[in-house]
C-alpha cells in the first residue's frame, strides 16, 4: 500500500462515536445522585426480570421486602446473614487499603472456626460458659490470625505473590475442615458430621439473634477509629499509596504487612468464631460459604469506610433472604436470587464508573463534514 | 487558508481534563523540510497538544489537517497513516524483546513476522542515518540513549515524515545530544518535519528554524529562530520578564558538616553503585551533584539518610557545636532526627517521599507521625505546619487536605521541598528538587536552597541541568558510573569541563572495548 492510499483510507475512518474522560471534579452531593439513580436502575432493570418470566414486579419486590424485613424472625434472619458479611468486609479493610489483596478471608475464617471449635469440642465441660467463650474468641482469632500471617511472611522476605498465596491457602483450610469431620472430630462413626456444640459453647442471644450483631457493630467503630487516627492506621494508608515513600519516612514496611495480615486474619477468625458458635453450632467445611468473597465487593463498595460497609452489607443480606422467600411463595426458579443480587452489584459497580469517568458524545455533524 | 508548505496544519485545537483546559484554540503549521520548536513552561499543553497529533488523545474540538486535507487521528495507528510518529519523553518500548522485535510489535501483517526482512530494513534506516542499534540486542541491556535512537527508528520504520520529540535531551549527556541534533538535521535535509517539545532554550537556538510558544494551553506567537534571541522567547514564554540570573552569595565560614570517605556501596545484584566516594559537605555552602542519570546520586544519598546498605566507608557528620558522630549504622529515623533532611523527586515525582493520595496535612505527618500520644496520631501541628507552607511558599491548592496527586507538579515539590526545611536540617539533601518545574517554580526552589545556606545549612544538591549546577551551587562534585571523576568551584568551571567529567569513565570504556 502506498503511503497516498493509507492516507486516503485514513480520511475515510470515522471518529470513535464516544470518548471517555476521567472526572477529577465531581461533588460528593452529584456522586450520591449517581449512586441513588443506579440503585433506581438496578430495580426497574430487576422489575423487568420479573415480568419476563411471567410475575408482577410489585408483588416480587412486596416478597423479597416483607420477606427479609416482614416478620422478627425474618429480621433476625437477616441480620444473622449480615453479621459474617459485615465483619469480613471490616477484616479484609485494612489490607486493602494497604494494597495487600487477601483473598483468603475464607480460609481465615474457616481456621478461626476450627480454633474455636477445638475448644468447644474438649473444654465445653470444664469450663464455665464466659471463659469458655472467651477462649474460643481468642482462639478462633489466633487461627485465623496465623493463617493470614503465613502468606504475609512469605510476601515479605520472599516477595511472593499474596493474591495467588492467600486463595489457595483457603483450599487447605477447607480439606483440613473434611478431614476432621470424617476423621478425629466426627460424631456419629460413618456420619461425616461433627456434633453440635454443648449449650455451654454457644453464643448468647440478644433481641433474638446470637449476640455477634453487637461484635460487628463493635467493631465497625474499632476499625473506623484504627483506620483514621491511629498511627498504624497511617501507616497502613502511607505503604497503600507509595512502598517508598513509607521506606524513605522509615517505616518497617515488612513487620507493618505481617502485623496488618495478622489483625485482618484474626477478625476473620473472630467472625468463623461467630458463626460456628452463634449460626451454625458446629462447624462443617462450607463455614465460610462464600462470605470471605463477598466481603470484597461489600469492601470495595463502600470504598473501605466502615459505616458504608454496614448499609451494603445490610441491602446484600436483605436480597439473599427476600430472594429465599420468593422462590418459595410465587414458585420461581432458585437462581432468582442470584440474578436479582448480581444486577444490583452490576448497577453499583457502574455508579462507580460514572462517578469516574465522563462520557463525551462526538458530535456527527462534524463527521459529515470530513466525507 | 491551508499553506501549501504545511505538512500538518492544526486548526482551533481543544482540550480539557476534567476542569482544567490543556488547550484553547490552538492553531498551529508545521512545515516540510524544518524543525520547528515547540516552546512553553510546564503544564503550558505543548505534550497535550502533541499527544492529538500521535493520536493518544483526542481533541474535544477543532480540526487537524495533514496535506492540507482534513483527517481524524483516534489512534496512533491513525497517526501512523497520515505519517506522524512521536518519540515520548517516557519512552514505550517493551524491555524483554530485542530492537527488531520492538520495532514489527504492533503492525497488521501476516501472522509469522518475517524478521530477517524486519532485520534487514532496520539496517537499511541504520546506515541512513548512522545509528549504531544492532537489531537483535535486547532493550534491557541498552543505553538511555540507545533506547531513544530505537525509538526514532520505530517511526522511521512505519514510514513517518512527521516526527514529534518529546523532550528528547533530558535523558542524554551534551556529547550524545549533539549526536541527536546531528540526526535531526539529517532527517530535516531528507525533507521531513520535525517538532521538538521543550523548554531549554538553548537547544532551541541550536537546533530549531522555527519556534512556536505555549503558555497556559494557548497559543502565542510564533519567530524565526534566526530573528530572535533567549530573552525574547523567556518573555513570550512566562509573560513576563524573569531574570536569568541565580543569585550566589559567597558563603559565610564554611565548615565541615558532613565528611564522607571512601564509601563503597554494592546493589542487591551484585553491581557496585558507588565506588570509592570521597568528598566534604560544608555548612553554608551549596555542593551540587552532577552526573548522567544513574551514576549512583541516588544511592548516595540514600547511603547517608541511612536507606541503602553500605559496603565500606564512613560518614561523620559534625553538628554546629556538638561532637561529631559516625552515621554508617544507624537507622533511618535516627538519622533523620539528627539533623539530617532529605528531598528525594523521583520521575513521578510522588513515588518517594510524598504520598499522593493524602493532602498536604497528611504529607506533613510523613515526618511526625511517631510524636502522636500512645496509638493515636497527632494532626494538629502537622495542620498547621501545612498552612503556614500553603502560604508562605505560595502552593496552590484548594485545601491543606486536598490530595497533592492533583497538584501541579511545582506545587507537589514545594511541598516536598517546604517540609524538610521546616524541619530545620543541618543538612539538606535534595536531589532533582526543580525536575520538571517552570522557571518561575524553579526560582522559588533556588532560592530556597540559598536562603538555607545562608542559615548555615550544609545544602547537597544533586540536579541535572548543568547550566543551573553552575550557577546555583558553589562547588560541584562530579559522579561518573559511581566514581568521583572532580571536584570544581562552581564559580571558575566550564559546562564543557563539567560535561566531559561526567562523561569521563564512559569514553574510557569505549576505547578500551
Amino acid at each position: 500500500m502506498t503511503a497516498s492510499q493509507t492516507k486516503a483510507s485514513n480520511r475515510r475512518k470515522r471518529e470513535p462515536l464516544f470518548h471517555l474522560a476521567k472526572r477529577t471534579d465531581i461533588n460528593p452531593k452529584r456522586a450520591w445522585m449517581v449512586r441513588g439513580i443506579s440503585f433506581l436502575a438496578a430495580i426497574v432493570i430487576g422489575g423487568l426480570i420479573f415480568l419476563i418470566i411471567g410475575n408482577n414486579p410489585f408483588s416480587a419486590y412486596g416478597y423479597i421486602v416483607s420477606g427479609a424485613l416482614g416478620k422478627k424472625v425474618a429480621i433476625r434472619q437477616t441480620v444473622k446473614f449480615a453479621i459474617p458479611l459485615l465483619g469480613t468486609a471490616l477484616a479484609i479493610a485494612p489490607c486493602f487499603k494497604m494494597r495487600f489483596w487477601n483473598i483468603g478471608a475464607e480460609g481465615q475464617i474457616t481456621a478461626g472456626a476450627i480454633g474455636a471449635t477445638f475448644f468447644a469440642l474438649n473444654y465445653a465441660n470444664t469450663m464455665p460458659k464466659p471463659l469458655l467463650l472467651l477462649v474460643m474468641a481468642v482462639g478462633g482469632a489466633l487461627c485465623g490470625g496465623i493463617w493470614a500471617l503465613i502468606p504475609a511472611v512469605f510476601k515479605a522476605k520472599w516477595g511472593t505473590n499474596e493474591t495467588l498465596f492467600t486463595l489457595m491457602m483457603n483450599y487447605i483450610v477447607i480439606g483440613l475442615v473434611k478431614y476432621l469431620q470424617g476423621g478425629p472430630w466426627e460424631g456419629k462413626p460413618g456420619s461425616q458430621i461433627i456434633p453440635d456444640f454443648s449449650q455451654n459453647a454457644v453464643l448468647p442471644k440478644v433481641f433474638g439473634v446470637h449476640c455477634g450483631w453487637i461484635i460487628v457493630l463493635l467493631l465497625v467503630i474499632f476499625i473506623y477509629v484504627y483506620m483514621n487516627y491511629t498511627k498504624h492506621g497511617y501507616e497502613i494508608a502511607v505503604i497503600g499509596d507509595s512502598v517508598n515513600t513509607a521506606r524513605y519516612a522509615g517505616m518497617d514496611v515488612a513487620l507493618i504487612t505481617m502485623r496488618t495480615m495478622f489483625m485482618s486474619g484474626a477478625i476473620c477468625g473472630l467472625v468463623g468464631f461467630m458463626v460456628c458458635s452463634g449460626a451454625n453450632m458446629t462447624l462443617y467445611h462450607s463455614v465460610a460459604d462464600g462470605v470471605g468473597f463477598t466481603a470484597i465487593t461489600v469492601a470495595w463498595l463502600a470504598q473501605l469506610n466502615p459505616f458504608a460497609m454496614m448499609a451494603i452489607s445490610l441491602l446484600l443480606a436483605i436480597l439473599d433472604k427476600g430472594a429465599g422467600d420468593l422462590q418459595t411463595y410465587m414458585k420461581v426458579p432458585t437462581s432468582i436470587a442470584d440474578i436479582i443480587t448480581g444486577i444490583f452489584l452490576f448497577c453499583m459497580l457502574a455508579s462507580e464508573f460514572f462517578i469516574n469517568y465522563r462520557i463525551i458524545i462526538n458530535h456527527e455533524s462534524s463527521g459529515e463534514a470530513s466525507k | 487558508m491551508e499553506n501549501k508548505e504545511a505538512a500538518v496544519s492544526l486548526r482551533n485545537i481543544s482540550k480539557s481534563f476534567g476542569s482544567i483546559a490543556a488547550n484553547k484554540n490552538v492553531s498551529l503549521d508545521i512545515n516540510r523540510g524544518e524543525i520547528l520548536s515547540l516552546l512553553g513552561e510546564n503544564g503550558s499543553g505543548k505534550t497535550t497538544l502533541m499527544n492529538m497529533l500521535a493520536g493518544i488523545y483526542y481533541p474535544d474540538s477543532g480540526q487537524i489537517f495533514v496535506d492540507g486535507r482534513e483527517v481524524r487521528i483516534a489512534s496512533p495507528r491513525d497517526a501512523y497513516d497520515c505519517g506522524i510518529g512521536m518519540i515520548h519523553q517516557h519512552f514505550k518500548l517493551v524491555d524483554v524483546l530485542t530492537a527488531a522485535e520492538n520495532v514489527v510489535l504492533g503492525l497488521e501483517g501476516p501472522l509469522m513476522l518475517d524478521m530477517p526482512k524486519a532485520s534487514a530494513k532496520i539496517r537499511e534506516i541504520c546506515d541512513r542515518y548512522d545509528f549504531s542499534v544492532h537489531p537483535d540486542k535486547k532493550v534491557y541491556d541498552m543505553s538511555v540513549s540507545e533506547k531513544q535512537t530505537l525509538e526514532i527508528i520505530k517511526v522511521l520504520y512505519r514510514g513517518a515524515d512527521i516526527l514529534i520529540l518529546d523532550e528528547p535531551t533530558a535523558v542524554l549527556t551534551p556529547q550524545e545530544t549533539n549526536r541527536l541534533f546531528n540526526v535531526l538535521r539529517q532527517m530535516k535535509a531528507d525533507g521531513k518535519s520535525i517538532v521538538i517539545i521543550t523548554h531549554k532554550l538553548h537547544e532551541v537556538m541550536a537546533i530549531a528554524d522555527r519556534v512556536a510558544v505555549l503558555r497556559k494551553g494557548e497559543y502565542i506567537g510564533e519567530m524565526m529562530v534566526s530573528e530572535t534571541n533567549p530573552q525574547e522567547m523567556t518573555n513570550m514564554m512566562v509573560g513576563h520578564t524573569v531574570s536569568l540570573n541565580i543569585e550566589r552569595p559567597e558563603p559565610v565560614d564554611p565548615q565541615p558538616r558532613l565528611t564522607v570517605s571512601g564509601l563503597t556501596v554494592v546493589s542487591d545484584e551484585g553491581v557496585l553503585k558507588l565506588d570509592n566516594v570521597s568528598f566534604t559537605a560544608m555548612g553554608g555552602e551549596i555542593l551540587g551533584i552532577a552526573g548522567i542519570s544513574g551514576s549512583g546520586q541516588k544511592e548516595l544519598l540514600e547511603s547517608i539518610a541511612g536507606l541503602c546498605p553500605i559496603k565500606e566507608g564512613s560518614i561523620i557528620f559534625t553538628p554546629k557545636d556538638k561532637p561529631a558522630r559516625e552515621l554508617v549504622g544507624l537507622t533511618p529515623t535516627k538519622i533523620k532526627d539528627a539533623g539530617i533532611a532529605m528531598a528525594f523527586v523521583p520521575e513521578d515525582r510522588l513515588g518517594m517521599g510524598l504520598v499522593g493520595g493524602m493532602g498536604m496535612t497528611g504529607n506533613m505527618m510523613l515526618r511526625s507521625w511517631r510524636l502522636g500520644k500512645g496509638v493515636f496520631v497527632e494532626r494538629k501541628k502537622p495542620d498547621e505546619l501545612a498552612r503556614k507552607l500553603k502560604d508562605e511558599l505560595g502552593v496552590v491548592t484548594p485545601d491543606v487536605d486536598y490530595p497533592v496527586r492533583r497538584l501541579s507538579g511545582g506545587n507537589v515539590q514545594k511541598v516536598l521541598v517546604g517540609r524538610e526545611i521546616a524541619t530545620v536540617p543541618s543538612v539538606l539533601m535534595t536531589a532533582y528538587a526543580v525536575r520538571g518545574l517552570d522557571i518561575n517554580t524553579s526560582y522559588t526552589i533556588y532560592n530556597l536552597m540559598t536562603e538555607q545556606k545562608q542559615k548555615g545549612t550544609a545544602v547537597i544538591f544533586v540536579g541535572e541541568d548543568l547550566d543551573v549546577l553552575l550557577e546555583l551551587c558553589d562547588r560541584i562534585l562530579v559522579l561518573c558510573d559511581g566514581k568521583v571523576t572532580g571536584i570544581v568551584k562552581a564559580g571558575e568551571a566550564t559546562k564543557e569541563e563539567v560535561g566531559l567529567m561526567m562523561t569521563h569513565i564512559d569514553s574510557g570504556k569505549e576505547a578500551a572495548e
